[in-house]
């Protein structure tokens, strides 16, 4: 993977064995939704590529819920491939020849940026439930004091999935001036009730955990591994799809010829979510967690619009490319198509594909080529307005 | 750039007409636009700023790689949301006859457009008609090749009876083209009844009543 090493954009940055990292809001604190101003904060990011002399070819990848800024490096902790290394490369969908790319791990996340785990100055511990309740807009202004930090004004392109998905919309309605095209993916412009409900049994589970010890498990040296394993393990199958999991699992006994008639891990498919889960808990802070889920249900586009998603987008020059996947029940296409029909309102630019897949919400992490090359056709078609970003053919 | 002769002899000729009747530089709305190949004709030739909505995702996916903006939608359901005025033509290829309310489809193009192009396939042609007349079965032609209980074309008309429901809701008919079985324009300059039993397929241009 081809790293930008240096650029003068990065002056005051610290490059970290894992990562970059940046102290935001020195001079001005950001202030929250909420109503708490937070700063200096830190924020840490990763980028891709060179930044062109123009600043015109930056784009900023949002990453969902449980991801971070680690799109195409080995992860740190668990040392897997970058989440979307399969998109980012030389001559990939995200091709780091032209483009340079910007991932930042969210406010309130757990991989450097300042989130519940890492130490409020003020009281030299960790911050904990004393942290301030973020929302995907405070995320994206956050995510903006980065970019003025490296000098890049406007973004050719912010691009996400699933929470990544929401923090894009924000960013389209926030800054539209900054966002020449906006791909928000297996998304949605408000979180459902039944997605609310989901994350609700989530921040329970991690909540029930006695290890969890009303927030103040870092101070007591512990982890709520149970609670925030369950949490993972429910969340989990709702990324999946019905039929993905019985591809995959079906009714298949784990290592075993027979049930047990008790409550060990009989099938695969248990063996599977305990594995997922027990193996989360290694790289994701459980506060965050409940940080993070919270932001989500908190984020509805129409709140500040009386209700009519379409005034969100009135007057934006961005172009938009909305995908969904077939079989995404957790951010089904309905919710993307709600998006199209605001955007076609106001007549903004849009294009608006559903995959077909068996794959559930996770598609958008995965193997799918049809979802690769209509990236691939959308960002070329955005390109072309770009002569400094077009692709060099055989010269 | 690529010579403009070629790309005329690479998209069919009823795309070829509807092209010609756009202005350079316009906005366009093309509904059932397939896999873009007029969008991306329109886009490249004359400068049009285009959008596409197509039923089959197959099309959209087809349209977006090829860097155009299509959304996946239904003439019958997606044309609400769109504004009065937004677009300079809106293109309706045969697709009309595919509609589940024709009339309705109809007025919104020429409220999201100033000027609408609609093309569809002659029921009325003297072949559809033989062909009901002798063998007292629905035609089945190379345009309709499909049977009656598979067929998408759910609200066939004929040229006169296009003519009549323009002139029910209001809509001017600016220019008409009659095509032959062969995609050529035939040299009828009425509507009338000799129109109505040869061209194979229409092409309109129309407008709001002023």
């Amino acid at each position: 993977m081809q790293r930008s090493h240096h650029s003068p954009l990065v002056w005051g940055s610290e490059h970290k064995p894992d990562g970059w990292t940046v102290e935001l809001g020195h001079e001005q604190p950001l202030l929250l939704d909420c109503g708490t101003a937070i700063g200096p904060f830190t924020i840490a990011y990763q980028t891709y590529g060179q930044l062109n002399a123009s600043r015109s070819n930056a784009i900023l990848i949002c990453h969902a819920l449980t991801g971070d800024q680690f799109v195409a490096d080995p992860h740190p902790i668990t040392g897997k491939d970058g989440w979307w290394s399969m998109l980012i490369g030389p001559g990939r969908v995200l091709d780091t020849d032209r483009f340079f790319l910007v991932c930042s791990n969210v406010l309130g996340g757990c991989m450097g940026s300042t989130g519940p785990k890492e130490i409020n100055p003020a009281t030299d511990t960790p911050w904990a439930l004393s942290f301030p309740v973020i929302t995907i807009a405070d995320m994206v202004r956050a995510q903006a004091m980065l970019l003025d930090y490296l000098g890049i004004w406007r973004l050719f392109c912010v691009i996400g999935g699933s929470m990544g998905a929401m923090q894009v919309l924000q960013w389209a309605t926030s800054y539209p001036e900054r966002v020449f095209a906006a791909v928000p993916i297996a998304g949605s412009y408000r979180h459902s009730a039944q997605n609310i409900a989901f994350h609700e049994v989530g921040r329970r589970a991690i909540m029930a955990d006695p290890d969890w010890c009303s927030g103040h498990y870092l101070r007591q040296g512990k982890v709520p591994h149970r609670g925030l394993a369950v949490a993972r393990m429910a969340a989990h199958i709702t990324y999946l799809s019905e039929a993905a999991l019985h591809r995959r699992f079906g009714r298949t006994l784990h290592n075993r010829s027979q049930v047990t008639y008790g409550f060990d891990a009989d099938f695969q498919v248990e063996s599977y979510l305990r594995y997922q889960g027990s193996t989360f808990v290694d790289r994701f802070d459980a506060n965050s967690y409940l940080y993070i889920t919270r932001a989500m249900d908190y984020f509805d586009l129409t709140v500040e619009q009386g209700g009519v998603l379409a005034n969100a987008f009135r007057g934006t020059k961005t172009r938009f490319c909305v995908v969904s996947f077939t079989s995404d029940w957790l951010f089904p296409t309905s919710e993307s198509r709600a998006i199209v029909h605001a955007l076609n309102a106001v007549a903004a630019n849009v294009s608006f594909v559903e995959i077909e897949t068996d794959k559930g919400h996770d598609a958008f992490l995965l193997d799918e080529p049809e979802f690769h090359t209509t990236l691939v056709g959308f960002l070329e078609g955005a390109a072309a307005e770009h002569r400094d970003l077009l692709r060099c053919r055989g010269l | 750039m690529k010579d403009s002769r070629n790309a005329r002899s690479a998209i069919r000729i009823d795309l070829m007409l509807i092209a010609d009747m756009i202005s350079p530089g316009a906005r366009v709305l093309d509904i059932g636009c397939g896999e873009g190949i007029l969008l991306e004709y329109l886009g490249q030739f004359k400068q049009v700023d285009g959008r596409g909505i197509e039923l089959s995702m197959a099309g959209v996916r087809e349209a977006v790689r090829r860097g155009l903006s299509v959304i996946q939608g239904n003439a019958d359901t997606d044309l609400k949301d769109y504004p009065s005025d937004s677009f300079d033509y809106v293109v309706l290829s045969q697709t009309l006859q595919a509609t589940r309310s024709p009339r309705v489809v109809l007025e919104n193009l020429l409220r999201i457009g100033k000027y609408a192009i609609v093309s569809f396939p002659n029921f009325g042609y003297w072949r559809n008609r033989l062909h009901l007349l002798l063998k007292g079965r629905m035609p089945l032609t190379d345009s309709l090749p499909y049977q009656w209980w598979d067929t998408p074309n759910i609200h066939f008309c004929t040229v006169r009876d296009f003519v009549s429901l323009c002139g029910e809701v209001g809509i001017t008919i600016e220019q008409a083209l009659a095509l032959d079985r062969r995609g050529r324009v035939q040299k009828l300059t009425t509507l009338g009844m000799l129109t109505n039993t040869l061209a194979y397929q229409a092409v309109y241009r129309l407008r709001r009543d002023r």
